[in-house]
């Protein structure tokens, strides 16, 4: 059969639902209910409901169960990572994006084109999933939620050595930790442990669910308790930990004195932290910094580069320093780390509604 | 230096006072000598750095970064010093990199050529951590701004000893960085440091303010009155040093040193004497008002062109060293205003001048005198003061010698428009409100709110509560922080808000404000949960206050 290469525009456009590829007529993390969607991970901004067909990895469909119901989807599937699956006119396959347990790369094949859509991802280790593999294609489609030089992030264990350093200062004041509740949250615990931290850790009422998903995955996370609303005000000197929201809450008044923490790569400057309110911030991020951003783009030797939510203008601006064509895809309705509890409160599900459970 | 750049970088997020202080007493106990005392004269003021400027530091990053990541990196962070910070990349081993002492790079930048700055300024950098970068280079540019006053830092010192922060005031003036000699005696290892400086700063004695119920306790032949005017409460001290040259400075309050800013006054007083006064702006005889004032505030150093038409001025309340040594502050004040008195004859200076006396029989005549002030500086003038005659001079807030009180405050009904959630304690409430008056919405019938100011205080705990509820439970979208409080409408289309009266000292035109107008140290003085939204002020209510001759305070609705 005779064809002409595809432009990549052809194979994958921007449409109000989200990422569309036409030749395989599916969606990559739509936005909006759609027929067919295929899903990089299950952060509520990319993974929602109600769309006809999903495929996804094993864990993303398990995580998506947990938090949506069973019925989140019409149907479901399952893809094994680094397998060639038909959809279409293209050729599909997932691979380990190092962003949360489960999370993929989407790779798409079409006319002898190959676009990566990488969705969020970090080169960072990370306990609790598989690390980033680097998939060369022709075009790369980045996150750019820490596209500035000024994002680079250091070693998580310093981090959590503020954390414990600030526990033996301040033994009278009890530590509320804000964590995204999936993959944060239990990154941060695992992190804590590493650091041989072995007391009780205390938890909001809205992070046992993902906590326990974890835990029965084989997560090794050491003693974990959630807080009784009558308890609060015995936890001093304790660590508990809390959706990012819940430190504004009325929640977190009934602590003895609390000092609110925050692990999240916005920590990285201090307007930021302050703006929030945030005393103790930790540096820690499941996003790819500066470093990673360039560090990636050149490893998947991709000519083409698309741009996508965070700070694209500085991102776009270094590959073409570097030879290569870039432009910014300007997609909405995708939050960032530390900002998705707002995206999920004006979409009217999600953790919010957890949280305030 | 590592470790005092993790010290001030925790200070920075720390909103609570207690919480700083027990951040800066761990820091002293546990860091040795000569680097705590270095790190106090950083906190303190007291680090002067002639040669860098922040445009050493751009040219240094220039080097090292692409132009346009930089400026879309320093337009995201906003902070000089916090994005060099954050996008130097160290050259060399890190293995190779040793943490300098502050007292090591203190040292070089005092001695160092400004050729020679450069150099050493990218090796350190190369050297320190990121946070050890932020705060290296916000000491050498000047300005630490992490919320810590010079007299909390040496409030921290005292307590390494268990001592009084005034214990450490009264000997700080003699002492030089590091301060061996003062940490060697707030830890018991050495003797008290003499206070041999010619020109030291007293901590000031204060006020309480005159309540209602207060004063029919208080008999008004044991007191005198003056005015209480609406300046900057400083202290002049003037004395020759052992070489025989003079000293003259003016601190704050405080006791920060804020000499450099008024040379007009430290030039004028040239003779022995520890002077408690008001610092006015005075013009033609007359005092300026508070508006006027702070043209010559929060400045480091002064512009002949402001010397001129912002000429500072010393009208003085007390004194509290006569002639040099002899401290005064046993005796009576009507003996120490006497010698004041004696003091400013023997040596009349046009910038000083002595505070009257308000002659009163009765509080109610004072009371009267109080709410319209006749004259020419009544403008300047925020109430009166009411001091004991056998009054010593004690430092703090003794209880029951000196009240001051005010005039009553100017009153606007307002209504709630955004809520803002506050810092510490306070975090999990919206606690800084915007509010607003009516004004004609331009080109329609309809009235719409204008913001005129914000407050975070002049409410109860309580009160507080029932406000961070109403701002929770209210329809409006969110800004980050902010909370939007949108106004509902009745059935009959009124609309439906939240009245706060708000109390102001002051209104003066603006043109930063959407409104034209910005009100002075407003607060929250009632809840008018009764009140319809649509029965609050309009914009004319505060235009009118802006006229000169309709200064008296506003009537509070009954």
């Amino acid at each position: 059969m005779f064809s002409m290469a595809m432009r990549p525009t052809d194979i994958l456009k921007i449409t109000p639902q989200g990422l569309y590829c036409a030749p395989g007529d599916f969606y990559v993390d739509p936005i909006r209910p759609v027929p067919r969607a295929l899903i990089t991970h299950g952060h509520a901004d990319h993974a929602r409901a109600g769309h006809g067909k999903v495929l996804a990895t094993q864990e993303t469909l398990a995580i998506m169960a947990a938090r949506y119901g069973e019925n989140f989807a019409g149907e479901t599937q399952a893809a094994n990572l680094r397998e060639r699956m038909t959809i279409g006119d293209t050729a599909v396959s997932f691979h380990p994006a190092g962003h949360v347990f489960g999370s993929a790369q989407i790779a798409i094949e079409a006319g002898g084109t190959r676009i990566v859509a990488s969705g969020d991802y970090k080169r960072a280790p990370d306990p609790t999933c598989l690390p980033f593999e680097v998939v060369p294609c022709d075009v790369f489609i980045t996150e750019a939620t820490f596209g500035l030089p000024v994002f680079r992030f250091g070693d998580t264990r310093d981090e959590i050595a503020k954390l414990l350093a600030s526990l033996k200062l301040f033994p009278d004041r009890a530590h509320l930790v804000g964590a995204y509740s999936l993959g944060k949250a239990q990154r941060v615990v695992a992190l804590i442990r590493e650091a041989g931290y072995d007391r009780t850790i205390y938890m909001h009422g809205a992070m046992e669910r993902l906590m326990t998903f974890y835990i029965e995955r084989g997560m090794a996370l050491g003693p974990l308790q959630k807080v009784a609303a009558a308890e609060r005000g015995k936890l001093a000197g304790e660590i508990i930990l809390c959706p990012p929201s819940a430190l504004k809450d009325l929640w977190s008044r009934h602590f003895p004195d609390p000092v609110a923490a925050f692990a999240s790569g916005w920590m990285r400057t201090k307007a930021r932290a302050r703006q929030k309110g945030i005393e103790l911030p930790l540096v820690i991020s499941d996003h790819a910094d500066w470093t990673g951003l360039c560090q990636t783009i050149t490893e998947t030797g991709a000519g083409e580069i698309w741009v996508t939510h965070g700070q694209e203008d500085a991102l776009v601006h270094w590959c073409q320093t570097q030879g290569l064509k870039a432009k910014p895809l300007h997609m909405i309705g995708y939050g960032d780390e530390g900002d998705v509890s707002e995206v999920e409160e004006t979409l009217g599900h999600g953790l919010a509604g957890e949280a305030a459970a | 230096m590592n470790g005092f750049a993790a010290l001030i970088d925790r200070l920075a997020y720390e909103p609570r006072r207690n919480g700083k202080l027990a951040l800066m007493e761990a820091y002293f106990r546990d860091t040795p000598d000569p680097e705590r005392g270095f790190a106090l004269a950083a906190m303190t003021g007291s680090l002067k750095f002639a040669n860098a400027k922040s445009g050493l530091i751009r040219a240094l990053m220039a080097e090292r970064i692409d132009p346009v990541l930089f400026d879309i990196s320093y337009d995201y962070v906003g902070d000089l010093s916090e994005t060099v910070a954050l996008l130097w990349k160290p050259r060399g081993e890190a293995a190779e990199r040793i943490d300098t002492p502050l007292a090591d790079i203190v040292e070089a930048l005092t001695n160092m050529r400004k050729l020679d700055l450069p150099g050493h300024l990218a090796r350190w950098l190369d050297a320190l951590d990121e946070t050890g970068r932020w705060a290296l280079l916000k000491l050498i540019t000047g300005g630490l701004r992490i919320g810590v006053s010079a007299r909390l830092a040496k409030t921290a010192v005292a307590n390494l000893g268990g001592l009084e922060a005034n214990a450490v005031e009264q000997v700080w003036h003699g002492l030089k960085p590091p301060y061996l000699d003062l940490f060697a005696w707030v830890e018991g290892r050495g003797p008290m440091p003499e206070a041999n400086d010619p020109a030291p700063f007293r901590p000031v004695m204060l006020a309480h303010p005159l309540e209602d119920s207060e004063i029919a306790r208080l008999d008004p032949s044991e007191f005198v009155a003056e005015w209480k005017w609406d300046g900057i409460r400083v202290q002049a001290v003037s004395g020759r040093a052992t070489n025989g040259e003079r000293v003259t400075r003016l601190y704050s309050r405080t006791g920060e040193d804020i000499s450099t800013a008024f040379p007009d006054l430290v030039d004028t007083i040239d003779f022995d004497c520890a002077i408690d006064g008001e610092l006015l702006v005075m013009r033609e005889g007359r005092v300026e008002s508070f508006n006027i004032l702070q043209q010559r505030l929060n400045r480091k150093s002064v512009s002949p062109k402001l010397l001129l038409e912002y000429p500072a001025h010393i009208r003085a309340y007390d004194i509290i060293a006569d002639g040099g040594e002899a401290d005064v502050r046993t005796l009576p004040f009507e003996e120490r205003r006497q010698r004041l008195g004696a003091l400013l004859e023997t040596h009349p200076r046009a910038r000083i001048d002595l505070s009257p006396l308000v002659p009163f029989e009765s509080f109610e005549d004072l009371q009267a005198l109080r709410a319209s002030p006749s004259g020419e500086d009544s403008e300047a003038i925020e109430g009166c003061m009411l001091k004991r005659r056998d009054s010593p001079y004690v430092p703090g807030r003794p209880k029951g010698f000196w009240f001051k009180w005010k005039r009553d405050p100017l009153i606007v009904d307002c209504v709630l428009m955004y809520g803002q959630r506050g810092h510490g304690k306070r975090s999990s409430f919206y606690s800084d409100f915007t509010f607003g008056v009516w004004r004609a919405k331009a080109g329609s019938n309809e009235e719409e709110l204008v913001p005129v100011g914000k407050a975070y205080f002049g409410f109860t705990d309580e009160e507080l509560i029932e406000l961070d509820r109403y701002v929770r439970k209210a329809a409006g979208q969110r800004f980050g922080p902010v909370k939007e409080v949108a106004l509902g409408r009745t059935a009959d289309g009124r609309p439906v808000g939240l009245v706060l009266e708000i109390a102001f000292e002051g209104l003066q035109r603006s043109t930063r404000h959407k409104s034209g107008v910005a009100m002075r140290f407003p607060r929250i003085s009632r809840i008018r949960w009764d009140k319809p939204a649509d029965e609050a002020d309009r914009i004319d209510a505060l235009e009118r206050l802006l006229s000169p001759t309709l200064l008296e305070p506003a009537e509070a609705d009954p």
